[in-house]
């Protein structure tokens, strides 16, 4: 069972490949405004493309582009997009443990484990769902987030803006609605969320950007060490949580 | 082959070795229950953080957009009374776009 059924009511059923299609085409769409800030960064169509079809892992993408833009250095530029990919490493320890990939599928698997689908992925009540949610999420952000990055640095990021159509909210609504199950299940983790959030918040101003969400995991392992016996255990009489305590975008960041 | 495209292709396979190296590490490395745990609330933390990054600053600046703000509570509304995941998601891009096409932010 999934642990989101507090209060009696039935579980959301799971539907991993109708929200991991939505999912990857929802967030896909962005691909066109990493093609076009790339292009305008200086980098060619194809160095644009060769980023989104290999790294494939936004905010190192941006990262990059950013230090071409400003005509920083490659090499600090270099290490500080593979830095900031740094937290696809400690996706990776959770989804190995689900998906479980072999040898030659691994390899596959490995290009894949980004937060859209590490949040759908871990958010399915079964390991078969899981795969699904992975399996489709994946397959459809690439594709999306290639053919919009092809879109956008040739030109077609001046048909609209993103913002118009609330694209930029899709990202952080995906990822609340996707720990959402967990925030219910647990004290720790609404704790551990929300420390997370006014860590990443509260050294936004004073770190390079991205790598203050990578800061955020001193909050899982603090809650790890507090609480490390009572995993996936909902309580039964636990209240519902309240916006105050849990909407961790209305937290200030002091 | 220029200097931007070694930056590129280091880019890449940097950020592919990392993602390698995560789902590489032995399970049986994460059979002590605190490891395990670790592992099972980083998600948690990044992505509370991400979200939170995300609806909040601009930048390495606290940059609150009133119509993604807004979009962010609406998708709180949408959870609490349980709607399907597309449909929060929907709702918040719905709730930004028409905030921002009455001339909200």
């Amino acid at each position: 069972m999934p642990a989101q059924t507090v209060n009696q009511a039935p579980a959301r059923p799971a539907r991993p490949v109708r929200d991991g299609v939505g999912l990857g085409l929802a967030v896909g769409v962005s691909g066109v405004a990493f093609g076009a800030a790339a292009v305008g960064s200086g980098l060619s169509v194809w160095q644009a493309c060769a980023l989104s079809l290999l790294a494939f892992t936004g905010a190192s993408q941006f990262a990059l582009a950013g230090v071409v833009a400003a005509g920083g250095s490659l090499l600090a530029g270099t290490a500080g997009a593979i830095l900031l990919g740094s937290r696809n490493t400690l996706y990776g320890l959770r989804l190995g443990g689900v998906l479980r990939p072999r040898r030659a599928r691994r390899l596959l698997v490995a290009l894949g484990v980004i937060d859209e689908t590490t949040a759908m992925t871990l958010a399915q009540p079964d390991p078969d769902a899981s795969r699904t949610a992975f399996t489709a999420t994946f397959c459809t952000l690439y594709l999306t987030w290639n053919l919009a990055t092809l879109a956008g640095a040739i030109g077609a990021g001046h048909v609209g803006s993103p913002k118009a159509f609330g694209l930029d909210v899709v990202g952080p609504a995906a990822f609340l609605a996707l720990i959402y199950p967990r925030l219910r299940a647990g004290r720790t983790e609404r704790v551990v969320a929300l420390a997370g959030a006014s860590i990443a918040l509260a050294t936004t101003a004073v770190l390079p950007v991205g790598v203050p969400v990578i800061l955020a995991a001193v909050a899982a392992l603090i809650g790890a060490l507090a609480s490390p016996a009572v995993a996936n255990q909902p309580a039964p009489d636990q209240p519902a949580p309240d916006s105050a305590t849990t909407d961790p975008a209305t937290r200030s960041p002091s | 082959m220029t200097a931007t495209w070694v930056a590129v292709l280091a880019t890449a396979a940097g950020c592919y070795g990392f993602k390698l190296a995560g789902l590489t590490v032995p399970q049986r490395l994460l059979a002590s229950p605190r490891v395990r745990r670790f592992a099972e609330l980083v998600p948690v933390a990044l992505l509370a953080a991400l979200s939170a990054v995300q609806s909040a600053t601009s930048g390495q600046s606290i940059a609150l957009d009133p119509a993604r703000l807004a979009g962010l509570a609406a998708a709180f509304v949408a959870l609490l009374l349980r709607a399907p995941f597309l449909v929060v998601i929907v709702v918040a891009a719905g709730a930004a776009a028409v905030l921002r096409a009455v001339g909200v932010s």
